[in-house]
C-alpha cells in the first residue's frame, strides 16, 4: 500500500486498536462468504467499541446486507472469527445472535399494531402473576415500561395508545427501547430514519445517542442517506468489493470527502484487477 | 441531554397541527372521542334500539317467558360467537363450529348407548370435540392449508358422520331427568348460565393472560411475534382446540334441553350467525381485534331481531330479507364509527 497518509486501512491499521481492546463489543476478522463462484466477503475486518455508533455505507452488491446477515445471526460466514466482548462465537440462528446481545432493529415489523406501548415493550415477556396461569400483572408492566422510557428518554403522551396510533418515529423507539430493554448490547438498525420529517429524525437522533453515550449501547447502522449517517454516527465504515475500504470518523471528515474516498479506492480497485488481469 | 418529545403527529403534518378544542366543549368533545373508540359502541346501539323497538311494538316480548326464550336461543351462537373471537383475532376463521356443535351431542348419545355413563359419555364427547378442533389447528398450521376450507372441509366430514352413524334417524336424548338435567340443559336458566360463564372465562382468556396477549399478537403481526419467540403454531391450535370444546359443550347442553336430535341440521347455518355475532360485536376479519363482550352483545342483537320478527308476526317470507338488512345495516353503521373515530383522533 503506497498511500500511508491515507485515512484507508489496510487489515490491523486501526491507530487504537490495541489500547482500545477491552472496549471493544464486537470485532470481526477476516470474514468471508462467497455464493458459488461470486465472492461476496473478501476478509472483513470490522470492529466497535462500547457505546459507539458505526455506520455502514456501500453500493448494492458490496457486500454490506451480507455482511449485516452474518452479524445478527441469519447468514454464518465461510472463514473468519466473529469476537464478541473479547470471545469468540458463532452464531447458528437469530435467537442465537441475540442470545450474546446483537438484535436487529425492524421500523414495521417489530410491533404488533394492535397492542398498546407496554404490551409491545413486554411482548413475550411478560410479567405474570398466579404462577403458571399466566395471569399478567398489567399494572406492573405498565409502570415499568413508563419508568423505563423516561430512563432512555423517549416520551411517549400515552402509554396504553395502541401502536398503530403513533407515528412511524415513536414506533421505531419503541422497536430500540424493546431491544435494549430486553438486554441487547449491539443493535443493527437498518435505515432508520427511512421516511420520517424533521421533527420525527430528531427523536430517534437524539435516542441513539442517549442510548450510546449514557447506556453503553452500541450500535451499526445501515443506510445510503449520507445526511442521515452523519446525523447518526460516530464512524463510518464503506464497504467496497467485500471489504472495508474506507474507515473514518465522523468528526474528521465530511460527505464530500468521504465520496472522494470512495472514488479513489474505488479507483485503487480498479486499478488493482486491471493489474491482477494483466498477469 | 435534550428531551425527546415525541407526538403522535406524522412527519410532515407540523403545519397542519391545530390545537385541540381544549376550552369550551372538551369534555363533551372527549367524551365523543372516547365513546366512539369503544368498539362495542355501534353494537350496543343497535341492540338497544331493536329492544327498545320490539318492546313498544309487542307487549310480550319484556316477558320472563319471552326472555328466556330469547337467551335460550341465542346461547348457542354466543358460545360458536366467543369462540370465533379467538379464531377471527388470530385471522383464521372456524366454519366446523356448528356441526360441531351438532355433533357432540350425537358422539355422546353413541358413548351412552353403548354403556358409558352420561357424565363420562359427555367428558368422552368434549374430548372428541377437542380432537377435531386440534385436527383443525394441525392441518391449518402444519400443512399450510387456509383454514377456511380446513374448516368447511371438516363441517361437511362430521355432518357426514352423523348421518352415516345415526342412518339419518332421529334419536331422543338421555339426561332428561333429575338435578342433572337442570344443571346441564333442561333449567330454564341453565343454558344461559353455561354461556356466560363460557363467555367469562374467554374473556378473562383473551384479555388477561399471557396466552391472550399471544393470540392479539399472532393476529396483528405474525412476523413480529414470532420474531419475538411466540410460538404462533401453538397458539393457533390451541385456539382452534378451544372454540371446537365450547362448541360441543353447548351442543350437548342444548341437546339435552330440547330433548331430540336430528342429524340433517346443518352446520353452517348454526356456524354462521356465530360468526356474525363476533363480527357486528367489532371483532376484526382480519385479525388482531376480538371484543368478547361485543360478541355477546352480537348475540343478543340476533337472538332479540329473530325472537322480535317472530313476535311482531313477520311473514316467514319477510324474516330472511328483514335479518340480512338489519345486519347490513349494524355492520355499516360499525366501520362508519370506526372512520369517525379515526377522524376524531387525528
Amino acid at each position: 500500500m503506497t498511500e500511508a497518509e491515507s485515512p484507508l486501512v489496510g487489515a490491523d491499521s486501526t491507530p487504537d486498536a490495541t489500547q482500545a481492546a477491552s472496549d471493544m463489543v464486537l470485532e470481526t476478522i477476516g470474514l468471508t462468504k462467497r455464493f458459488g463462484a461470486v465472492v461476496v466477503l473478501r476478509g472483513v475486518d470490522l470492529h466497535l467499541r462500547r457505546g459507539e455508533v458505526l455506520g455502514l455505507v456501500g453500493d448494492n452488491g458490496a457486500g454490506k446486507s451480507t455482511l449485516v446477515k452474518i452479524l445478527c445471526g441469519f447468514q454464518t460466514p465461510d472463514t473468519g472469527q466473529i469476537y464478541v466482548e473479547g470471545k469468540e462465537v458463532s452464531f447458528r440462528s437469530v435467537a442465537d445472535a441475540r442470545r450474546f446481545g446483537i438484535e436487529t432493529v425492524y421500523q414495521d415489523l417489530a410491533l404488533v399494531p394492535q397492542l398498546t406501548v407496554a404490551q409491545n415493550l413486554f411482548l413475550n415477556r411478560e410479567l405474570t402473576m398466579f404462577g403458571r396461569l399466566g395471569w399478567l400483572s398489567a399494572g406492573k408492566m405498565r409502570r415499568l415500561a413508563k419508568s423505563y422510557l423516561e430512563d432512555i428518554r423517549v416520551e411517549i403522551p400515552d402509554i396504553n395508545a395502541e401502536a398503530e396510533s403513533l407515528s412511524g418515529g415513536q414506533r421505531q423507539a419503541i422497536a430500540v427501547a424493546r431491544a435494549t430493554r430486553q438486554n441487547a448490547k449491539i443493535l443493527l438498525l437498518d435505515e432508520p430514519l427511512a421516511a420520517m420529517g424533521a421533527r420525527e429524525s430528531a427523536l430517534i437522533v437524539d435516542l441513539v445517542k442517549d442510548l450510546s453515550r449514557n447506556h453503553g449501547v452500541s450500535m451499526i447502522v445501515i443506510d445510503h442517506n449520507y445526511t442521515h449517517l452523519f446525523e447518526l454516527c460516530d464512524r463510518l465504515n464503506v464497504i467496497q468489493q467485500g471489504h472495508i475500504a474506507v474507515d473514518q470518523q465522523v468528526k474528521d471528515t465530511s460527505v464530500e470527502e468521504l465520496t472522494k474516498l470512495m472514488v479513489s479506492a474505488y479507483h485503487r480497485e480498479l486499478a488493482e484487477g486491471q493489474r491482477l488481469l494483466k498477469q | 441531554m435534550t428531551k425527546i418529545v415525541a407526538r403522535a403527529t406524522d412527519s410532515d403534518s407540523n403545519i397542519r397541527e391545530t390545537p385541540a378544542p381544549k376550552e369550551s366543549g372538551s369534555r363533551v368533545y372527549s367524551l365523543v372521542q372516547r365513546a366512539t373508540q369503544q368498539r362495542e359502541l355501534t353494537v350496543v346501539l343497535v341492540t338497544l334500539f331493536v329492544i327498545i323497538y320490539f318492546g313498544i311494538a309487542n307487549s310480550a316480548f319484556f316477558t320472563t317467558a319471552n326472555i328466556i326464550t330469547i337467551c335460550q336461543y341465542l346461547a348457542s351462537f354466543a358460545v360458536i360467537g366467543f369462540g370465533e373471537v379467538l379464531i377471527l383475532s388470530l385471522g383464521e376463521i372456524d366454519l366446523s363450529a356448528g356441526a360441531v356443535y351438532l355433533s357432540s351431542p350425537w358422539f355422546m348419545y353413541f358413548f351412552w348407548h353403548n354403556g358409558i355413563p352420561i357424565g363420562w359419555a359427555i367428558v368422552a364427547s368434549m374430548a372428541c370435540c377437542a380432537v377435531i378442533g386440534m385436527i383443525n389447528g394441525l392441518i391449518t398450521v402444519w400443512l399450510n392449508v387456509s383454514s377456511l376450507i380446513v374448516t368447511l372441509a371438516v363441517n361437511y366430514a362430521l355432518f357426514g358422520i352423523v348421518l352415516i352413524g345415526s342412518n339419518d334417524i332421529q334419536v331422543d336424548m338421555p339426561g332428561q331427568t333429575g338435578h342433572f338435567s337442570i344443571i346441564f340443559g333442561v333449567g330454564a336458566w341453565s343454558t344461559t348460565l353455561w354461556a356466560a360463564a363460557i363467555m367469562l372465562t374467554i374473556w378473562a382468556l383473551l384479555k388477561r393472560t399471557r396466552f391472550g396477549l399471544h393470540i392479539t399478537a399472532t393476529g396483528g403481526n405474525v412476523l413480529a411475534a414470532a420474531e419475538a419467540g411466540i410460538r404462533v403454531r401453538r397458539v393457533k391450535v390451541w385456539c382452534f382446540i378451544i372454540i371446537s370444546s365450547a362448541s360441543g359443550l353447548i351442543g350437548i347442553l342444548d341437546a339435552i334441553r330440547i330433548g331430540t336430535v336430528n342429524p340433517g341440521s346443518s352446520g353452517l347455518d348454526t356456524v354462521l350467525p356465530g360468526i356474525v355475532a363476533a363480527v357486528v360485536g367489532g371483532t376484526a376479519l382480519t385479525g388482531g381485534r376480538g371484543t368478547i363482550f361485543g360478541a355477546a352483545l352480537g348475540a343478543i342483537f340476533l337472538g332479540v331481531l329473530e325472537d322480535g320478527f317472530n313476535l311482531i308476526g313477520v311473514n316467514a317470507n319477510w324474516f330472511y330479507l328483514a335479518e340480512g338488512v338489519m345486519i347490513l345495516v349494524a355492520m355499516i353503521a360499525n366501520t362508519q364509527l370506526g372512520d369517525l373515530a379515526r377522524r376524531l383522533r387525528r
